[in-house]
């Protein structure tokens, strides 16, 4: 368990305010001047070292993000593109962030800005975040006024502008592509890659888009150092993280843990254990909704990181825990978010487009029963005809839940199609 | 330059080529349904995945630049298994109905599916249908048929410079639309129904009137405007069904305006089949040796200087060079080839050319635009000047009435004034021609038919010396014509001869009765008031003014009926051929006159279309090869003095664009076309139509 003195995210619960006097209080801005001071190259070689991997779910490795941005100043300006874009189901941290702890964020968004040779930051926040929004703001604001931002940040010379811009709901303008065509103020849709926005990104500029709980990170690693955070964390999976438990468990809530904690424990010290005991869990989404399911054997010993949870064929995405337990209709949940997959697909490419609505509406006769044996295979095969074929990952993320679902279930469903044709041939007979 | 291997052979292609692009160059065809060489790159129909070593998922070849040492994989079981699966998903949703779909037997959809569908669904849900939209009349929408490869948006947002069409929601609910549900203005809007890959964008005139394998397909020329557009002329029995654009990277690339593709049906209406004579005040029908007997009982008695001819905009070289041959041998001085009295000086070739060349536009780095609205007079050439603007670094502005060029071009004003502050180096332009390494000019009709014409054209002569429009390798001077035979009369000569009259005076002499007979070679757009008094034959294929005034009509062929030559407005012969035989009794035009002049005892001396060809090619070197532009020849023209603002403003020479012509004025569609895009839609009231 981690220990309250490594914790980066002291103030997640909002006991305290927001402030920039208490964010202070708490060691924010402490030293920022100095840690600019280190370089350009510095603070990219001490961020690959802390392997601190991407906090929005695909797990890339931040400092490695960094080096890609054209090294010295080009012709045309970087920006740094913060998503607060959070539409993943089940995940709520970057909202904690942008509401208990914007300082973090802030101060974040300078050192990075600073670390790629951006002078702007232009952070997307998800439309719905409408108070959220109000306190980051006030939280620049702030630190505009104590010139901590402006055209020279902290007194390091360096000049640096955060703008906040807000979405409009949309899910997939979370993904880092389609958040930039929006930003720029077009449809919503994701672009195909290459050229990456470090080449090619806002307005044909070179640009790094990466997660608020990542941004809001650095600070605290480079205060207190990459060994540190190294320290914390399985090898490969450094750090603490920000993990969403929802669902089926007595007090669900985010808490910041060190990777690699067990699931089970996480679900037990600080949710409150699974509702009705752990032996009710049936099983656990681990990582917002778009990673597959695992069940109860499975969540009994596995471990909270990366590594881990792909060796089980599933991944740590947001780390919006998921818990279901024995009550749950595993088929409904699974056929809820393939609507919601069809509802958020954007349309631009074949396979999402026409896959996605195909999957919700064999999911919807599977929930009742109303299928055959036969079309399970089919349904998998129709994943498999999605997956890896679109432009941008929400193909992925449509497939993967039912190809979990039926990896661990796929009994539950053949005695539902089965229980249904007996009930169907009673009425007849 | 990366080298690459696809399917096992090896390739070097220039940085920046896709992995597709890479493949086409072996021979290797990737099928795809979004990707299209002159459109921007969508990547979303996801046809073309190909399998790339050491990558973890297919890829789009399209979007996919090639890379140095990547080995491609188009035929491996993965790719072709990726491109199965995205074929059914195709699939699901569209309808299925090629039987009653216009696109049946020209389909990609069509053709692919044979190649990677299956040979049933496997879909059982209910499948989506969405809404037709209007598109206008030339475009007839199924839209459940669409694919969602965007080439229609991203043309019209692209090539036309028009972005009238758009996808709106998300997902399955995805829709192409047009923005305000209103019928699309581009002038290019035909070229959608030929880049829609499947049925949900069909021709609407076309619509269930032929299958393309009932379809005989000639190889032709369009004459509607004076680009000369290489066109495909689809033909059943002795009907035109539908034109199409044809490849010429120095012409239309493979893009056509919408007049050139839809006016055909102006082909079948108002058509002068029978020879006619004014009888009683009446136009009869009459045999061919009826007409030549009073053909000859008029012109015999007359001296040639009593005689005159003037060429129409859509006659062909052929035949304006034998009435030429037959004005001379009559002693006739008095011919034209300018109805429209323009100021253009046919001693000087390189005056009244484009010279510059459509492809050449794209080297320019300047444009100024006098006189003259290119999207509605040459839209195509016009799409030319929108793709050297798309690639920056390109100073457009425009001196006549403010219009949409489809481009942003800098509105200097609409008079001559601003033209002469210009031309006097007091507008800041001319500095902008001057700095320019490639300056451009371009002048249209709207300038050089006014009175004062031939003093803009001097104007423009000595602005091009003063900013340097020409120099080695390069012209920047360009008249924009707008008829089709305009370029080939003036280099062949049909202009007045020693002591001859042009239009003007012709028209001025036929009133005051100093010339008895005139002779319109399918003119139409003259003052036919004036030959009240005059003798005259017209020599056409429509039933237009021209006709009307006629003593004798005499019946032509239309373009898609003859063999003939063409100069575009560069000077480019071309050769249009036929696709149909004329209707009725009606001749190509120069058997006609080869067969006047028998009867006026004056024969031509030709007895065939080779040897009239050789004849004229011999007198004219514009002439001696086809597909080739002559340069024309550079030197002083136009007239000294003060243009005169009291003209008014610099118009276009095109009022309508979809009806310039006898051919476009008989056309149903065109005339649907001018009532609901042409912006001259009228409240309608109950005794309308």
């Amino acid at each position: 368990m981690l220990r309250d003195e490594d914790r980066i995210y002291t103030n997640l619960y909002g006991f305290e305010p927001w402030s920039l006097k208490a964010a202070k209080a708490r060691g924010d801005w402490d030293g920022t001047k100095a840690i600019l001071a280190k370089g350009r190259d510095a603070i990219v070689g001490e961020m690959k070292t802390a392997g601190l991997r991407g906090r929005g779910g695909a797990g890339f490795s931040a400092g490695l993000k960094w080096s890609f941005m054209p090294k010295g100043e080009g012709p045309l300006p970087h920006y740094l593109v913060v998503n607060a874009d959070e539409g993943e189901p089940g995940t709520c941290k970057d909202r904690d962030i942008l509401r208990f702890e914007p300082h973090k964020l802030v101060e974040g968004c300078l050192i990075a800005a600073f670390a790629i040779g951006a002078h702007a930051a232009y952070i997307y926040v998800r439309g719905e975040y409408y108070n959220e929004t109000k306190v980051l703001q006030a939280a620049i604001d702030e630190a505009y006024a104590a010139k901590l931002l402006g055209p020279n940040a902290c007194g390091s010379g360096w000049a640096m502008d955060v703008y906040i811009h807000r979405g409009m709901g949309a899910y997939i303008c979370g993904e880092e592509s389609a958040l930039i065509q929006s930003l720029e103020g077009k449809k919503g849709q994701p672009r195909s890659k290459p050229p990456f926005p470090a080449g090619v990104g806002v307005w044909g500029c070179p640009t790094t888009v990466n997660n608020v709980e990542t941004i809001a990170d650095v600070p605290t690693i480079l205060r207190r150092g990459a060994d540190w955070f190294v320290g914390l964390g399985p090898e490969n999976n450094n750090g603490t993280k920000v993990f969403c438990i929802s669902g089926h468990v007595e007090t669900p809530c985010n808490v910041e843990e060190e990777m690699g904690i067990p699931l089970k424990e996480l679900i037990e010290k600080h949710a409150g254990g699974v509702r009705g005991g752990w032996d009710n869990l049936l099983a656990v989404i681990p990582g917002g909704c778009s990673t597959p399911m695992i069940p109860k054997d499975v969540c009994d010993d596995v471990k909270m990181d990366f590594d881990s949870l792909r060796n089980v064929r599933s991944g740590l995405g947001t780390a919006a825990v998921i818990v279901m337990d024995k009550s749950t209709d595993l088929v409904a949940a699974i056929t809820r978010l393939a609507r919601f997959y069809m509802h958020e697909s954007c349309g631009q490419c074949t396979p999402c487009r026409e896959g996605t609505g195909w999957l919700w509406r064999t999911m919807a006769r599977m929930e009742k029963g109303d299928a055959t044996v036969e079309e399970i295979d089919q349904l998998l095969e129709v994943t498999r005809q999605i997956e890896g074929h679109t432009i941008c990952a929400l193909g992925d993320a449509a497939a993967w839940p039912i190809q979990g679902l039926f990896r661990h279930f796929r009994p539950e469903v053949e005695k539902r199609i089965a229980a249904r044709r007996a009930d169907a041939k009673s009425r007849v007979a | 330059m990366p080298k690459l291997t696809i399917d096992g052979l090896e390739v070097d292609v220039p940085a920046g080529t896709s992995v597709l692009q890479a493949a086409e160059q072996l021979g290797i065809e990737i099928p795809r349904f979004c990707y299209h060489d002159r459109l921007p790159v969508a990547a979303n129909c996801r046809m073309c995945l190909v399998e790339i070593e050491k990558m973890p998922k297919p890829v789009a070849s399209c979007a996919m630049p090639a890379g140095e040492g990547m080995v491609v994989k188009t035929q491996s079981p993965a790719a072709l298994q990726a491109r199965k699966d995205v074929m059914e998903l195709l699939l699901i949703n569209h309808p299925l109905d090629c039987p009653i779909c216009d696109q049946g037997g020209e389909c990609d959809l069509q053709d692919q599916a044979v190649a990677y569908g299956k040979d049933r669904g496997r879909y059982t849900e209910e499948k989506r249908a969405v809404v037709e939209k209007d598109m206008g009349p030339l475009i007839k929408t199924a839209m459940t048929r669409c694919i969602h490869c965007t080439r229609c948006v991203r043309f019209l947002t692209e090539i036309a410079g028009v972005p009238e069409l758009g996808m709106v929601n998300r997902g399955e609910h995805a829709e192409i639309t047009t923005y305000v549900g209103k019928a699309l203005t581009s002038e290019l809007s035909g070229n959608l129904v030929d880049l829609c890959p499947v049925g949900a964008l069909t021709s609407a005139p076309y619509a269930y009137t032929a299958r393309p394998w009932e379809l005989k397909k000639t190889e032709s020329i369009d004459v509607l405007d004076a680009v000369g557009c290489a066109i495909r002329i689809d033909a059943r029995g002795n009907q035109v069904m539908r034109v199409l654009p044809r490849l010429n990277e120095d012409v239309n690339e493979e893009w056509l305006g919408d007049k050139s593709r839809h006016a055909i049906d102006g082909l079948a209406k108002r058509r002068l089949d029978t020879p006619f004579v004014r009888r009683n005040g009446r136009l009869e029908e009459a045999s061919w040796n009826e007409a030549f007997a009073v053909i000859q009982d008029k012109l015999g008695g007359l001296p040639g200087s009593a005689v005159a001819a003037i060429a129409g905009d859509l006659a062909d070289a052929e035949s304006m060079f034998a009435l030429k041959l037959l004005m001379d041998s009559l002693g006739s001085p008095h011919r034209d080839c300018r109805q429209d009295g323009a100021a253009l000086d046919p001693a000087v070739s390189a005056s009244y050319r484009f010279n510059t060349t459509i492809a050449g536009i794209e080297q320019a780095d300047a444009l100024l635009i006098v006189g003259s609205n290119p999207r509605i007079e040459a839209p195509v050439l016009n799409a030319r000047i929108r793709k050297r603007f798309l690639k920056g670094g390109f100073a457009v502005a425009h001196i006549g009435v403010a219009a949409d060029l489809t481009y942003p071009a800098q509105h200097l004003g609409d008079g001559v004034d601003t033209f002469q502050a210009v031309v006097d180096g007091a507008h800041p332009f001319f500095e902008v021609l001057k700095a320019a390494e490639r300056p451009m000019i371009v002048l249209g009709m709207g300038a050089l038919c006014r009175d004062d014409g031939a003093r803009i054209l001097g104007a423009a002569r000595y602005l091009a010396d003063k900013v340097g429009l020409v120099k080695d390798g390069w012209n920047g001077f360009n008249v924009l014509q707008t008829a089709a035979a305009r370029v080939a009369g003036l280099d062949l000569g049909f202009v007045p001869g020693q002591g001859g009259l042009d239009t003007r005076g012709i028209l001025a002499a036929a009133r005051a009765g100093d010339i008895g007979a005139v002779w319109l070679l399918g003119a139409d757009q003259i003052e036919t008031n004036s030959l009240d008094q005059a003798f005259v034959v017209y020599q056409g294929h429509h039933g237009d003014v021209g006709a009307q005034v006629a003593d004798v009509v005499l019946p032509g062929a239309a373009y898609t009926e003859k063999s003939g030559t063409y100069l575009n407005t560069e000077g480019r012969a071309q050769r249009a051929a036929r696709a149909v035989f004329p209707p009725g009794e009606a001749r190509e035009d120069w058997k006609i006159l080869r067969a006047v002049s028998e009867v006026l005892g004056k024969p031509l001396p030709f007895d065939s279309l080779e040897a009239l060809r050789a004849l004229m090619a011999e007198g004219c070197a514009s002439f001696a090869g086809i597909d080739k532009v002559v340069p024309g020849v550079w030197g002083d023209f136009g007239e000294n003095g003060a243009l005169n603002p009291a003209l008014g403003p610099l118009g276009s020479a095109v009022s309508n664009y979809y009806m310039t012509d006898p051919i476009s004025r008989a056309s149903p569609t065109m005339a649907r076309c001018t009532l609901e895009i042409g912006g001259n839609a009228k409240a309608r009231t109950g005794t309308d139509g």
